[in-house]
Order: structure tokens, then C-alpha cells, then sequence
């Protein structure tokens, strides 16, 4: 098949970017002490592509941990005092150089959550139309990547503008959408119609090498009662410690907080990430938790991504199968395994003979 | 782009103690901009998060109806951050306001039935912005008898006591009020609202809807009365409470299942609780 491609010598990579910065912030992995995060790139400086992965997904570049999101006065002296505002964010135009295919992916799943038919949330909303996604295909999967059987996929374009492939002495861009053509046209680069027969082969080789993967086929027809009732909770959140990496690492949680924060006579309002790992979280005032054990708020997290996401939407699993949570929880919870136990349940099977 | 994290301004027109306890106060908001009386187009059920600068967000059930124009009205329990901020401000403070949110009571499907109220305690605001929508002389004929069951501690503790008064004396509406314990003057039921309810409620039938709010424990007993009168649980329909905070489906705390109560809710028929995880 032949598509648009750009082809970019590595060596004109570093002077490809300068010029880009004339129109485009730029944001990609950079090195911190033992892990890797994605950052601002400084004058001169160049997103680091010898990443696996960001230890936390990239979504904090549209969904900020914290956010100020309305500002006031409480100066009795002003006019508009204690009148909220919304505080503009900054929109310009920014690219993000070598997120992961995984990564792009979970954000066209967030995306169902901030951009609604009823409501959007337009800071969510200005800053992804702000963001051209410049993927970096996967040809060394992490040993707990199970993208390929999480709808997902080492070189899968969903949610990309471009998807670069490491070709050697050379990255070998395909252009995805018109925000793609506009990024090379502001780098100065001439596409051209090429052959897709090398990426087909790379594809194929990345994919072969992901082997770990989960099965999700029955999960549509569980029922969510069942699910919910199912007996293995208690052993699948008897280790967890609520500690919330696992949602925070997250390329697809979403759920956040809203704090007033006051400094002498104004205040803003924040956004937070927030953890349905916390009691916090449903915390009623009257003193009742509707989630108040773990076992509950383990079986928020798993029930959300892998059932309820599924059915309230229809769009597969809440999950792209990145390994973040499996890599990072601190005592070895693995999605997959309770993606197993979901998907294989059997609620009859179980019930007794007084229950039947 | 709408950005529904900024609340309307509204000025506190008015504030009244509620009960005897003074545990509850009715706040009365007028908007301070021309226009967002008409964008903040409720429907009796619905709730609003009422917004404090500095403070915080807290979401509250309409009390007020759609029939009553120039303002909104609020009846807030002391108990946490935002409403005890909000017991101690005075009218004239400024404020916002964050709505309507959720959904509300059914009004298309019940249009030419009757309908059975029963309320307890303090969960009677957004059941009175029903009542008052109902009596509008406008609403009344599309529907057919009209009951309320309504019970609290004592008179002091019934809300809007002046209009529960004024309703008893219409033959429109059948009122059925009742307090806990025998007290002087008290000429109306005496006992719990689940045994009154099986004593003055109508019969439930297709054409008969109840609307039930109250603490869990009247619910708790409420419902075996109204599945022995005969009310299937599509004809029951309540209003639950979650801890909130965007009040419109992003933050993802109030989910019952898949369900948010913020924007899926808070009215349900009890059919459709019985189908999620009672994570309320």
C-alpha cells in the first residue's frame, strides 16, 4: 500500500526541531535520576528515544496533576468580589514528540470521558486541540506489555498524528491526520508516497514480540451483579495497600478533586488527580462510605476499567495494556491475572446448593 | 464552550431557619447577571452545586420550584465544611452557583397519573419543588390524585411547615403528615412514616407512581409497604445521594456501577437500583 511518509535522517533530527520550535512547543521523554519523564524541551535539548516508557503515562501534558481552574478575590474592597472566574489556560500549539502508541491510544479513551455531548471540559478539551501527537512505535516491548490483546497495539495509531518509526540511520514518518501534514510543513519537510511494506514487516516483528496478554471476551457478557458478588475480591485486594500508584500511573484514570486554595485575599480552585484507592474519595459527611474497605475500592478500580468502561460505552476495556501497574504496584496486584478471573467467571458454578 | 466548573453569581436574598434545631436554614439566591436566571432552567429533582469562593462546593437538592420565578431556594443541613461556612453567611454575601445538574423526576411518564409522595425528615426539598409544581394551576389538571406522606420528629422538625399547613386545607391534595411522638397541639397522624404510609397510601397500580426521599432508615421500611400496596418497583422512584464534586459525570467518585448518580441520577425507580452495586 502506499502512504504519505516523511523520511528524517537522524542527523537532522537535533536542527529539524529547532526550526519546529518556531511553531510548536515541544514536549517528549526525558531522563530523570532512574526513570523517565515527559518534559518541556529546553532550547537544544532532544526528547531521549532510548525510553521503554515514562515511569507515569504522559496524560498529566492534557490532564495537569493539579490545575487551577477558577480564580476569585475575597477582598470585600473590589468590585467583583467572591465572584468566580474561569483562569485561561495556555493553548498554543504544542507537539509531543515519541509518546507511545499505548499512550495516544488512552487518551482517545479519556477523551469519552471529557468531551461528552453534554458537557465538556474545556480545559481538557483546548489543551488536546492544542497537541499534535507524534508517536514512536515500539520495537522493544517491556516484558508486562500486553497492549496487543488490550485493543492496543506496538505501532496501533488510534489517538496518533503521526506515527515515527525508528528505521536505523533514519525515522520514518507516517502521516495520520491533517495535524500531522501541518507538523512537517512548520518543520520544513517534504512528504513522500512510499511503499508501507517495511512498517507491515517492523509492525508485525513488535507484535510478535508481546507475549503476555489477557482475554477479555466474555467480559461483555459477565454479568455486573455477578462480577460484583464474585468471591475472589477478597483475595485479590488482601495484599493491596491503597497507596494509589497504580491510578496515578495510569495512562486512563481520570477521576480528580476539586480544592479551593486561599492566599491572602483571592484564591484560585484546583483540579487534582484523585485515587479511587482513598477513603477520601466517597467519603459521605455523615461518616458513611459506600466505599469504605479496600476490598470495595479494589473492586471500583478493576470492575470500572475492565467492565463498567466496557459496557457504558462500548468501546473495549479501560485499559491499553501499558504494564505501568503492574510494573510499579508494590505488591504485585497484576491486572491480567484479575482480568483472568473476571473474564473466566462463573457465577452458577459457584453458588451453592441452599443458594440455588 | 460552556465551562460548567464556573458558577453563576448569586446574591443571598434571604435566609430562614428551617426547624426548631436550627439544624436547617432555606438560603434564597437571586443571580446577580441579567440572563442566568433563564440558562439555570431546572425541573423539580434536579440539584446545584453551591459554590463558595474559598471555601468550596456542595451539592444541593432545588427546593424551589420551576413555577416560582425571580429566584432559587436551597434548604441546607449543617454538617460538613461547605454548609456550616454557609449557616454562618449573611444575606447580601456573594456566591455562586453551579446548575441544574442531574436528572429529575420523570415528569413526561407521570403526566396524567397519580402520584404518591413520601418524605421524611429533611429529604423533602426537592419534593416540595414537585408539590408546588404539581399545584400550579397550570400543572394540576395533567395529573390524576396527588398524596403526600410526610414525617419528621416532631412539627418543629417538618420543613415549610406553613405550606404543609395551607395544603392540608386544599382538596386537591390528600396530605398526610406525621410525627414521631404525640405533642400538644398536634392534630394530624402520630407514628413512623412506613406505618402511616400503609394506612393512607393509595393502592399501587399502573397508572400510580410513588416518589420516595428520606434517611436510609425510612427507606429501609418504606419499601416493604410499598411492594405489599402493590407498587412495582418501575413505579417507585427515588433520588439518591453520593459524595460529589463536578456534579456532571467527570470526576468519577458518585458511580453506583456504571451509573454516576451526579448525571445518570440522582432520580432512579428502584428497578433500576436494584440493578447496580448499592455503592450509595
Amino acid at each position: 500500500m502506499i502512504m504519505k511518509f516523511v523520511k528524517i535522517d537522524k542527523k537532522q533530527w537535533a536542527k529539524g526541531l529547532d526550526t519546529l520550535r518556531k511553531s510548536f512547543r515541544l514536549l517528549g521523554p526525558v531522563k530523570e535520576d532512574t526513570y523517565y519523564s515527559f518534559k518541556e524541551l529546553k532550547q537544544g535539548e532532544q526528547p531521549d528515544f532510548s525510553f521503554p516508557n515514562s515511569r507515569l503515562s504522559p496524560k498529566a501534558l492534557l490532564f495537569p496533576q493539579s490545575e487551577a481552574i477558577v480564580e476569585y478575590s475575597l477582598d470585600l474592597h473590589e468590585e467583583d468580589h467572591h465572584v468566580m472566574k474561569a483562569i485561561e489556560t495556555d493553548t498554543s500549539p504544542r507537539a509531543v514528540l515519541g509518546i507511545r502508541p499505548c499512550d495516544a491510544k488512552a487518551v482517545t479513551l479519556v477523551n469519552l470521558n471529557f468531551d461528552t455531548p453534554e458537557y465538556k471540559d474545556p480545559y481538557w478539551v483546548k489543551a488536546l486541540a492544542a497537541t499534535t501527537f507524534i508517536g514512536l512505535a515500539c520495537d522493544k516491548p517491556k516484558s508486562t506489555c500486553f497492549c496487543t490483546s488490550a485493543g492496543c497495539g506496538p505501532y496501533h495509531e488510534e489517538g496518533l498524528d503521526v506515527l515515527l518509526v525508528d528505521d536505523g540511520q533514519a525515522y520514518s514518518a507516517k502521516i495520520l491526520t491533517e495535524k500531522g501534514v501541518a507538523f512537517f510543513k512548520a518543520a520544513g519537510l517534504e512528504t513522500v508516497d512510499e511503499d508501507t511494506t517495511l512498517l507491515d514487516r517492523k509492525k508485525e516483528a513488535a507484535e510478535a514480540k508481546i507475549t503476555s496478554t489477557i482475554v477479555t471476551g466474555d467480559l461483555k457478557n459477565q454479568n455486573i451483579l455477578d462480577l460484583h458478588g464474585a468471591p475472589f475480591w477478597e483475595e485479590v485486594s488482601f495484599a493491596c495497600l491503597n497507596c494509589g500508584t497504580c491510578t496515578y500511573t495510569c495512562p486512563t484514570c481520570w477521576c480528580f478533586d476539586l480544592q479551593d486554595e486561599v492566599h491572602g485575599k483571592s484564591g484560585k480552585r484546583f483540579k487534582n488527580w484523585d485515587s479511587c484507592m482513598f477513603p477520601l474519595f466517597t467519603l459521605h459527611t455523615t461518616g458513611h462510605n459506600p466505599r469504605g474497605t479496600k476490598l470495595q475500592r479494589v473492586r471500583q478500580r478493576f470492575m470500572h476499567k475492565l467492565k463498567y468502561f466496557l459496557d457504558k460505552y462500548d468501546q473495549g476495556i479501560m485499559c491499553v495494556g501499558c504494564g505501568r501497574c503492574v510494573n510499579q504496584c508494590p505488591v504485585n496486584i497484576d491486572i491480567r491475572r484479575v482480568c483472568a478471573l473476571m473474564n473466566d467467571y462463573k457465577a452458577d458454578e459457584l453458588a451453592c446448593a441452599v443458594q440455588k | 464552550m460552556q465551562n460548567p466548573y464556573v458558577p453563576y453569581p448569586v446574591r443571598i436574598d434571604d435566609i430562614e431557619i428551617a426547624t426548631e434545631d436550627k439544624s436547617l436554614k432555606t438560603f434564597k439566591f437571586i443571580f446577580l447577571n441579567d440572563g442566568d436566571e433563564e440558562k439555570f432552567s431546572y425541573q423539580a429533582g434536579q440539584f446545584a452545586e453551591l459554590s463558595v469562593a474559598g471555601i468550596g462546593e456542595i451539592p444541593i437538592g432545588i427546593a424551589s420550584s420551576p413555577v416560582e420565578k425571580g429566584f432559587v431556594k436551597f434548604t441546607v443541613f449543617k454538617a460538613g465544611v461547605v454548609t456550616s461556612h454557609l449557616h454562618n453567611m449573611k444575606v447580601g454575601d456573594i456566591m455562586g452557583l453551579r446548575g441544574p445538574l442531574g436528572n429529575w423526576y420523570p415528569w413526561d411518564l407521570l403526566e396524567g397519573k397519580n402520584i404518591l409522595i413520601v418524605g421524611g425528615g429533611f429529604a423533602f426539598t426537592t419534593l416540595r419543588s414537585s408539590i408546588v409544581t404539581m399545584l400550579h394551576p397550570d400543572n394540576r389538571p395533567k395529573f390524576g390524585n396527588i398524596d403526600v406522606v410526610y414525617g419528621a420528629r416532631t412539627p418543629g422538625m417538618l420543613l415549610y411547615k406553613d405550606e404543609l399547613i395551607e395544603w392540608e386545607k386544599r382538596d386537591d391534595i390528600n396530605m398526610h403528615l406525621t410525627i414521631d411522638a404525640p405533642a400538644e397541639g398536634w392534630q394530624y397522624n402520630v407514628g413512623f412514616t412506613p406505618p402511616v404510609t400503609e394506612q393512607k397510601a393509595p393502592q399501587g397500580d399502573d397508572d400510580t407512581y410513588a416518589i420516595v426521599c428520606g434517611p436510609p432508615v425510612m427507606i429501609k421500611f418504606t419499601l416493604p409497604v410499598l411492594e405489599k400496596l402493590g407498587y412495582s418497583h418501575d413505579h417507585i422512584i427515588m433520588s439518591l445521594e453520593n459524595r460529589m464534586k463536578c456534579g456532571f459525570g467527570m470526576c468519577g467518585r458518585c458511580g453506583i456501577g456504571k451509573e454516576l448518580v451526579c448525571k445518570d441520577g440522582p432520580v432512579f425507580t428502584l428497578d433500576q437500583i436494584n440493578q447496580t452495586p448499592r455503592e450509595y
